[in-house]
């Protein structure tokens, strides 16, 4: 009951934050911290639960099974395995720091906005834990719902445009997904089988090369467009832009990590020949993901747009890691994972907090804020170089072992992929240059970072030094996890 | 007649009867809440027959109508609509001049004429059926008689309602010429005793898809829909998007099932024709609109061709898939519709009609539930998962998928991509912050409950399916 548990928490919790506006104004971010909280302590349940996981192998953490549509063999099923535990922690983890950046930023309809919020968490846990190829689909479709009312009433200028933009980009690609399942669940259903959309019984489905391909397309391309991937990329830095900062934390944190899991979870070990057979492009989709979106980030002047641009980037590493399929590139893609997601939130956590006190994004405008906001821009230049790949900070770890692992499958690609150690550090540090240094523009007196910012940057900054210099921990936890998706894969 | 059959014709003959004492009622006296609650027990008595009638079906009364277990729960599907529309029309009509006490007898009749098309086997009840649904719906449609704009509908309807059953009557002439039969399964047995194709029989069943597709609103026969649906008041223009175009799918479906039309392979292609047509032009002429009625006009021929790719599978798989898939898109979109325009009706004051975009700035702040109900309903529209219109949504893909209709899942999935963006627009427009305003329309809690209760039902067939499914899984095996 655990797994249920986890989405349901979250869910009542929404629907408690939007009706408790009605008794104070500030009560909606309240029950957020107290729902995140609750989450967080169930979170640590399953570690001490292990055994309710009978007929599985020792890999799954946690298992819930009950029926939904029993016409077309649809059941209600969770599973958490080392990946999954990971992945929510960071989606908890996150959820705080949305919060926290929302505190003061969103003072109107707190009420509906932290529903959302809380909405879009819970879709998201839904996605990183249903095994159920349609329930899969119902939470990957429901996280876009709450994200696309938070960007388009909640965003900024141009929102309207940036929220459609996304919805529909998401939207078409996860129909494509879902003929994909559903030619899958037919194919199963007339090689003997009966209906079923649950995964373990899906895998070792029979299928033609020709179909086997398609069907993965169907399942590449909304992973990729989620993640997203050059040429699928465009969606973004406009849905990044105009989002309100906890829009951009969970979208940049957790929700581009959903495509990553997908592709982790379902691609490979559903369509193993199809997804070998096409990792070369996939590898060079990634490869060109990273080095494009790094030069089109130099060229961005809009502080959001930029970091957007870098979230393209660190993501294709993902890409190149997962079609390596092999251990090193897959737990470096872990690593990315947890270590972009907690680098990119602090620095749109960064530029929301420099719009809330500027009221731009555009680095044109700013300038010398080193001398007027000394603690935001420490901790700006702290996550600018996390982004970079500073050794002994977190991304650092991910992107060499996906490097490393890359580079026995395809030597020249990674060896042309890794220019971007060159390419990084001039779109951080023309941040740097540009907002921070420089001659003091005239501002009106600036409140350096309060309390409550100190505190979530502060904790962040804390997570990714660990990552860096300790990320045994998190590997043995994606370890057998890992290791479990490549011997499905192998059959 | 034997009693069996009479008490399996009972819910028609409830119809027929209340019709006449409605009408009997308002001779005597005028009173406009009386013949709303005549009309409406009826109804209800007219269900609970349906029920009774459940128990012996199925049945065949005369050679005229055959009342199983498909027509039976399509009659409860045309009914509860019209119940659900006969409450919208009491809020809307009860505070507007004129005598309005005939309403729920020309409802009445529409649904008797609805009721006797999805029960036909014979082309002459089909006839009938379809003629004594028109007929009402032409007046309901025109029935706000100091208006330019209903009347100009009204006639539209008329004119191109006559045309399309000349369609269909020289359709039944050409088949009946060749086959010397006029009963469905009759047809079924000459087409298969014959190994080829005829191309009389051919022709009469595409001039009679051609008379269907006016009722369907499929392009290329949509050209009435959008004025008729803005001239037409808001709970008319439900009833017409729902009830008409329901009952007449359903016999179109019978019809193919019981005569084994999918036979002719040439017709699949026309329907393909006709289905991507619909999908792709309703939904990119919705893009073009401002006036929400006229766009949800445009969005219901993209919802047929939908509908009617489902249809068309029907040539490779199972009729029983078929059947059951759009047995359940049809409820699906009769609660989405007449829930969206259910939500027009209640906005609606008798100075202004709620059609146009501006009208619905910032609804989400002034009237909350109202806005979400909608919200609601425009997502199962566009077919969002914890809604009903996602669990269609995918019947009809099971259903394209297994006949291997690839080019036309495609188009549903363009087409589902660009109506996205309509119904977005119709959401964002109501986020939108305004200042309070000074328009403050007239509630009705029949409108409220009706609204409330299919608000449920939508969020309560999209998260449990199972219990819908099954029911609908015993009807479609309950058909031929």
């Amino acid at each position: 009951m655990i797994l249920p548990a986890l989405i349901c928490v979250l869910l009542l919790g929404g629907f408690a934050a939007f009706f408790s506006e009605r008794w104070s104004q500030d009560a909606p971010r309240w029950v957020g911290v107290i729902t995140l909280t609750a989450e967080a302590l169930i979170l640590t349940l399953p570690l001490s639960w292990a055994e309710y996981t009978d007929g599985l192998s020792p890999v799954w953490l946690a298992d819930f099974h009950g029926p939904w549509i029993p016409r077309f063999g649809i059941g209600f099923h969770l599973v958490m395995d080392g990946l999954s535990l990971l992945l929510i922690a960071l989606t908890v983890l996150l959820g705080f720091m949305a919060v926290s950046s929302s505190w003061t930023e969103i003072n109107s309809r707190q009420g509906f906005f932290f529903f959302n919020l809380l909405a879009c968490l819970a879709g998201t846990v839904g996605v990183f834990l249903a095994v159920d190829l349609f329930l899969f689909f119902v939470f990957w479709e429901l996280m876009i719902i709450p994200m696309y009312f938070l960007i388009s009433i909640w965003g900024h200028e141009n929102r309207t445009y940036a929220a459609i933009k996304f919805f529909i980009f998401t939207q078409v690609s996860s129909l494509l997904m879902l003929s994909a399942i559903i030619v899958l669940v037919l194919i199963h259903h007339d090689n003997g089988g009966s209906y079923s959309f649950d995964y373990f019984e899906l895998l070792n489905t029979a299928l033609e090369p020709d179909v086997a391909f398609w069907l993965m397309l169907g399942f590449f391309i909304a992973f990729t467009v989620k993640l997203p991937a050059v040429p699928f990329h465009t969606w973004l830095p406009d849905a990044h832009t105009q989002a309100p900062t906890g829009g951009s934390v969970i979208l940049a944190g957790v929700m581009l990590k959903t495509g990553a899991y997908g592709l982790l979870r379902f691609v490979m070990p559903l369509f193993p020949e199809a997804a070998h057979q096409f990792a070369p492009v996939a590898m060079m989709l990634g490869a060109v993901s990273v080095l494009y979106a790094a030069v089109m980030a130099f060229a961005q002047s809009d502080l959001k747009r930029l970091i957007a641009y870098t979230s393209i980037s660190h993501m294709g590493f993902i890409l190149l890691g997962v079609f390596s399929w092999n251990l090193l590139a897959l737990q470096g893609s872990v690593i990315t994972l947890l270590a972009h997601g907690i680098s990119a939130s602090a620095l749109f956590m960064l530029a929301g907090a420099l719009q809330e006190r500027l009221h731009t994004r555009e680095m044109g405008n700013m300038g010398g804020l080193w001398f007027a906001l000394p603690r935001l821009s420490a901790l700006a230049l702290f996550f600018s170089v996390a982004s970079l790949g500073l050794p002994g900070l977190g991304n650092f770890i991910g992107e060499f072992l996906v490097l490393q692992g890359a580079f026995g499958v395809d030597m020249l690609l990674t060896s042309v992929t890794t220019l971007v150690l060159i390419l990084a550090p001039v779109y951080a540090l023309i941040v740097m240059q540009k907002a921070f240094y420089g001659p003091l523009s005239q501002y009106s007196p600036l409140s350096d970072a309060s309390r409550r910012e100190w505190a979530s940057l502060g904790l962040l900054a804390l997570m990714t030094v660990w990552l860096g210099l300790s990320p045994q921990a998190v590997l043995n936890v994606s370890a057998p996890a890992i290791r479990n998706a490549i011997a499905m894969e192998r059959g | 007649m034997n009693i069996n059959q009479l008490i399996a014709l009972a819910p028609v003959i409830t119809l027929a009867g209340t019709a006449i004492a409605v009408m009997l009622g308002i001779a005597v006296r005028r009173n406009f809440m009386l013949s709303f609650g005549i009309a409406a027990a009826g109804i209800i008595m007219s269900l609970v027959a349906l029920g009774v009638a459940w128990r012996k079906s199925p049945v065949q009364v005369t050679l005229l109508i055959r009342m199983d277990a498909y027509a039976l729960f399509s009659m409860a599907l045309l009914l509860s609509a019209g119940l659900a529309v006969l409450g919208f029309c009491y809020d809307y009509f009860k505070e507007r001049e004129g005598e309005n006490e005939e309403l729920p007898l020309l409802l009445l009749t529409a649904l008797l004429g609805g009721a006797v098309l999805v029960g036909s086997s014979h082309f002459a009840s089909f006839f009938i059926g379809l003629e004594i649904l028109s007929i009402s719906l032409f007046v309901l449609v025109g029935y706000p008689l100091n208006q330019t704009r209903p009347l100009e509908a009204a006639i539209k309807y008329l004119v191109l309602s006559g045309v399309s059953s000349a369609f269909l009557l020289m359709g039944m002439a050409l088949i009946y010429a060749q086959c010397g039969e006029l009963y469905f399964s009759g047809i079924g047995r000459y087409i298969a005793s014959r190994q080829d194709m005829n191309v009389m029989v051919l022709s009469g069943t595409l001039l009679i898809v051609a008379g269907l597709g006016f009722k369907l609103s499929l392009i290329p026969f949509h050209l009435w829909t959008p004025d008729v649906y803005e001239g037409a008041s808001a709970p008319i223009t439900a009833f017409i998007a729902t009830v008409s175009k329901g009952a007449v799918f359903a016999l179109l479906l019978r019809y193919f099932v019981s005569t084994d039309s999918y036979a002719y392979t040439p017709l699949l292609n026309v329907f393909s024709v006709i289905a991507g047509l619909s999908i792709l032009g309703g939904n990119l002429l919705a893009l073009l609109q401002n006036n929400v009625k006229r766009l949800l006009a445009y969005s219901s021929i993209a919802h047929m061709g939908y509908l009617l790719v489902a249809f068309i599978a029907g040539g490779r798989i199972s009729s029983v898939l078929v059947v059951e898939s759009v047995t359940f898109y049809l409820l699906v979109y009769f609660i989405t519709t007449i829930g969206a325009f259910g939500v027009v009706s209640v906005l609606s004051t008798p100075q202004t009609e709620a059609d146009e975009m501006s009208f619905y700035r910032g609804l989400f702040w002034r009237r909350p539930w109202l806005a979400a109900v909608f919200t609601l309903m425009l997502l199962s529209l566009a077919g969002i998962p914890l809604t009903a219109g996602f669990i269609g949504k995918f019947y009809i893909f099971i259903s394209a998928a297994d006949g291997r209709l690839w080019g036309l899942l495609l188009a549903i999935i363009v087409g589902s991509g660009l109506g996205l963006y309509y119904y977005l627009r119709i959401i964002v427009v109501m986020s939108m912050s305004v200042e309070a305003s000074t328009i403050k329309p007239a509630q009705g809690w029949i409108s409220t409950a009706t609204l409330a209760v299919l608000t449920v039902l939508l969020v309560g067939f999209g998260i449990y399916p199972g219990l819908l499914v099954n029911v609908i899984q015993s009807v479609s095996y309950g058909m031929e």
